[in-house]
């Protein structure tokens, strides 16, 4: 599980945490409401519809990106995202905050409870079956591109009425890398470290990951050019964005899911190593943002949605220890924000109201036009 | 097995002072809820290396559980008792390993949707805890000294900017001989006022000179320590089977010794170093996030009058594309990305320091090595100012305390 230290305070805090209001000082927003319809056309026919979401982990707070003193480390997001998004304000996870098991129920929208360092798939039906199996759609329609700590299940649950055959493909760059290395020394090991949490847990990997073969064969890319051009990137999660982008131009799939991570490096405790993570997000939230407006097979129809799967502890929380962790269950490492930006949204608003990340499944379901119904979220009026 | 049920004999395991402490108030134990009971026996059971702090309030928490009546441990304690604890908990060995309980119970809180529960019910009792009582306040105000940005020759970004609102900004200090008049003020202090524990320097790098009186931590002067633990969690993990909570439970159960750290130590330090590595996150490898932990945990736990921090360069992340050709060196040391960690560090200890009794009497210095940029905390530093009044660090440290 995602906590570690469940200490009993012996001290109290008289320092209380308030939320603070997003994007007050920025210009070009509006305030919006429920009553706001988002400007998504009936007549646009869901076969062409796709959206893509990413998430912007591993955990990040309010205060090293949207709040007023974070904003300097979100460049794009600011500039070239919000004038023509659709900015949630309060995005409330209620669920177990470690990464995996929350991204897990981020996609089935219900609260996972699977351990969050074992190679589990989730229990309930994903987003990726839901869409599969009511729009009938083959496996190369829905796609995650995810890092390796035991994300490698999440494209299918173990339910009965959906399960194996009807979740997404799942691509695993690091692990991909990793078999493409011959030659292994100790700072291969160190690269491919799984997660920031357990640094020296590696969890045995199951289910239907990328195979190495199909490298060539669906990305049209050899073992030898992927290794190349990993030698040129300097992150994780710059490598899932150049898979992402071989997707993108190969198959185009209609729902793509892809899991950021490096911003989790905070758990090593060094804060301009969690900054240069957050600040590398959001350069590469804005490439792909640039692929979907110039791939034909995306531009035009698709809705991009940009949410951290949860916050991080509050520096005035004593059971914690700051942006470090995530780990006391405090408002701030459950309250986080959602940017929704392409097809059918409103640019430039800004609502207050608070919703469960839950509601994500839904709203997608919404969107693309299948049922998800088991998840328990309900879908964001503002976006469908 | 429940609270109700405890005998004397089941603390045979613990430590000397620990087991007399628990039987001593094995009355007041058998009430309380098994949500709650195992935390304070995790506290409980490490007595013999605590610091007199630790023991102090350890000690006034258990006198006043045993000063409550049973109406009272109702009241105080209903909301634990609206906590589900599995079977499979209350039939684990929870009088001899607290800390492991305390983290099955974690998860299980996790997993149930409880822990918003629990930390209402723990906010609860620290407030109940709190009023009835009351911390002490310290013999002198406190002082607290962060000193960061070693080897940085320059910096264009603002330094101190979530401290400023709470103190004056001096940009005309005089560096030179700084972090000397620092350390004998330091040391001074520790003659003027003997506490034992009480006065403590803690350095991310290899210790400066200082007054043998001080309580020292460094992570230089560990070095070998990591390595052999590094070592031990690298052998460790690669046995078939290890996964990260079996990890954790070794790395607790870990004796000074078992690192190599020699038997002649004091005893209380050197635990408290081992805890250190072996329960912090990332302080086995970046000095940074070593001293801000180590501040940290003195802070929290030896609640000292005096504390230096110096924080010291570390060793730079490797982007991926060097680790794939392999073309620097791993030991190259990040001095910016290490200012940025440290001014970080300086707001936390500044806000653990806070935390403590005699909050409101509190000074705190944080000083850019070897540069003319510090910021003063304390009661007499008016809040949110900005001075060029020149200075040399001996003399803003007078105006500080």
């Amino acid at each position: 599980m995602g906590e570690r230290a469940l200490k009993i305070p012996r001290t109290n805090c008289a320092i209380s945490w308030t939320r603070r209001e997003f994007l007050r000082s920025a210009a070009g927003v509006a305030l919006g409401s429920a009553f706001l319809p988002s400007t998504r056309r009936a007549s646009t026919l869901s076969r062409t519809k796709k959206v893509v979401v990413i998430t912007f982990g591993g955990g990040a707070r309010d205060q090293e990106t949207f709040a007023p003193e974070g904003q300097e480390n979100i460049p794009h997001l600011m500039r070239e995202f919000i004038p023509r998004a659709s900015f949630f304000t309060q995005v409330v996870n209620r669920g177990i905050l470690g990464h995996y098991v929350a991204t897990a129920s981020l996609a089935t929208g219900v609260y996972e409870t699977i351990n969050n360092f074992a190679s589990l798939p989730p229990e309930h039906p994903t987003v990726f079956e839901y869409f599969r199996k009511d729009l009938k759609r083959p496996s190369s329609d829905a796609w995650v591109v995810a890092p390796s700590n035991g994300f490698n299940r999440i494209g299918e649950s173990t339910h009965r009425s959906y399960g194996p055959g009807l979740g997404a493909r799942v691509v695993l760059p690091k692990h991909l890398l990793k078999a493409t290395l011959s030659k292994r020394g100790t700072d291969y090991e160190h690269l491919l470290r799984d997660n920031y949490e357990t640094p020296y847990y590696t969890p045995e990997l199951g289910g239907n990951e990328f195979e190495l073969q199909q490298l060539e064969s669906i990305l049209r890319l050899s073992a030898d050019d992927f290794k190349a051009h990993a030698r040129t990137l300097s992150s994780p999660d710059e490598l899932s964005v150049y898979i992402a982008r071989q997707l993108m131009r190969h198959l185009a799939p209609s729902l793509l899911w892809i899991t950021m991570h490096d911003i989790d490096v905070a758990h090593a405790g060094a804060y301009s190593m969690y900054i240069e993570g957050i600040q590398r997000t959001d350069r590469l939230c804005a490439e792909l943002w640039h692929a979907i407006q110039t791939e034909p097979e995306y531009a035009g129809r698709t809705t991009l949605m940009i949410l951290p799967d949860f916050g991080r502890d509050a520096d005035e929380d004593a059971g914690g220890n700051g942006f470090q962790h995530h780990r006391t269950g405090d408002a701030l490492s459950r309250t986080t924000w959602m940017l929704a930006i392409g097809h059918g949204i409103r640019e430039g608003v800004v609502y207050d109201r608070a919703f469960d990340s839950l509601d994500l499944v839904p709203t997608i379901g919404a969107i693309l036009g299948f049922s998800p119904s088991l998840a328990q979220g309900r879908p964001i009026s503002e976006l469908v | 097995m429940l609270p109700r049920d405890l005998k004397p004999e089941q603390f045979s395991g613990y430590p000397p002072a620990a087991k007399e402490l628990v039987t001593n108030y094995l009355g007041a134990l058998q009430k309380l809820p098994l949500s709650f009971l195992p935390n304070l026996l995790r506290e409980a059971i490490d007595y013999d290396f605590k610091f007199p702090a630790e023991r102090h309030a350890l000690d006034r928490e258990l006198a006043n559980l045993g000063s409550l009546s049973p109406a009272q441990i109702g009241e105080w304690f209903q909301g634990f008792a609206k906590i589900s604890v599995s079977t499979q908990l209350e039939r684990s060995d929870w009088i001899n390993s607290p800390a492991q309980f305390v983290e099955q119970l974690s998860a299980h809180l996790w997993t149930t949707h409880q822990l918003d529960a629990f930390r209402v019910a723990a906010t609860e009792y620290a407030d109940r805890l709190h009023a009835a009582v009351t911390p002490q306040p310290p013999p002198v105000p406190r002082l607290g000294i962060t000193v960061i940005g070693q080897g940085v020759s320059s910096y264009d970004g603002t330094l101190f900017g979530k401290l400023r609102p709470h103190g004056g900004y001096f940009t005309h200090i005089n560096p030179e001989n700084g972090l000397r008049l620092l350390l004998d003020a330091v040391g001074g202090r520790a003659k003027a006022h003997s506490s034992a524990y009480g006065h403590w320097y803690i350095d991310g790098g290899e210790e400066a000179e200082h007054d043998a009186v001080l309580t020292t931590v460094s992570y230089g002067a560990l070095a070998s320590v990591r390595r052999s633990l590094l070592r031990n969690m690298q052998t460790e993990t690669e046995r078939p089977g290890m996964g990260p909570e079996a990890l954790r439970t070794l790395m607790a159960e870990m004796r000074p010794a078992d690192l190599g750290m020699s038997k002649d130590g004091d005893p209380i330090v050197d635990r408290f170093r081992l805890k250190l590595l072996t329960e912090g996150s990332g302080t086995q490898i970046y000095s940074t996030t070593f001293a801000q932990w180590a501040a940290r945990e003195a802070l929290r736990r030896a609640q000292p009058l005096t504390l230096l921090v110096r924080f010291a360069p570390r060793q730079r992340q490797r982007p991926m594309d060097e680790l794939l050709s392999d073309s620097h060196p791993a030991s190259a040391l990040d001095f910016v990305g290490s200012l940025i960690d440290a001014d970080m560090g300086a707001y936390y200890n500044w806000l653990n320091q806070q935390r403590l009794p005699g909050a409101e009497q509190s000074s705190f210095l944080v000083w850019f090595e070897g540069h003319s940029q510090a910021l003063a905390i304390g009661p007499s530093m008016p809040r949110g100012t900005e001075s060029a009044a020149i200075a040399d660090l001996g003399k803003l440290l007078s105006w500080t305390i």
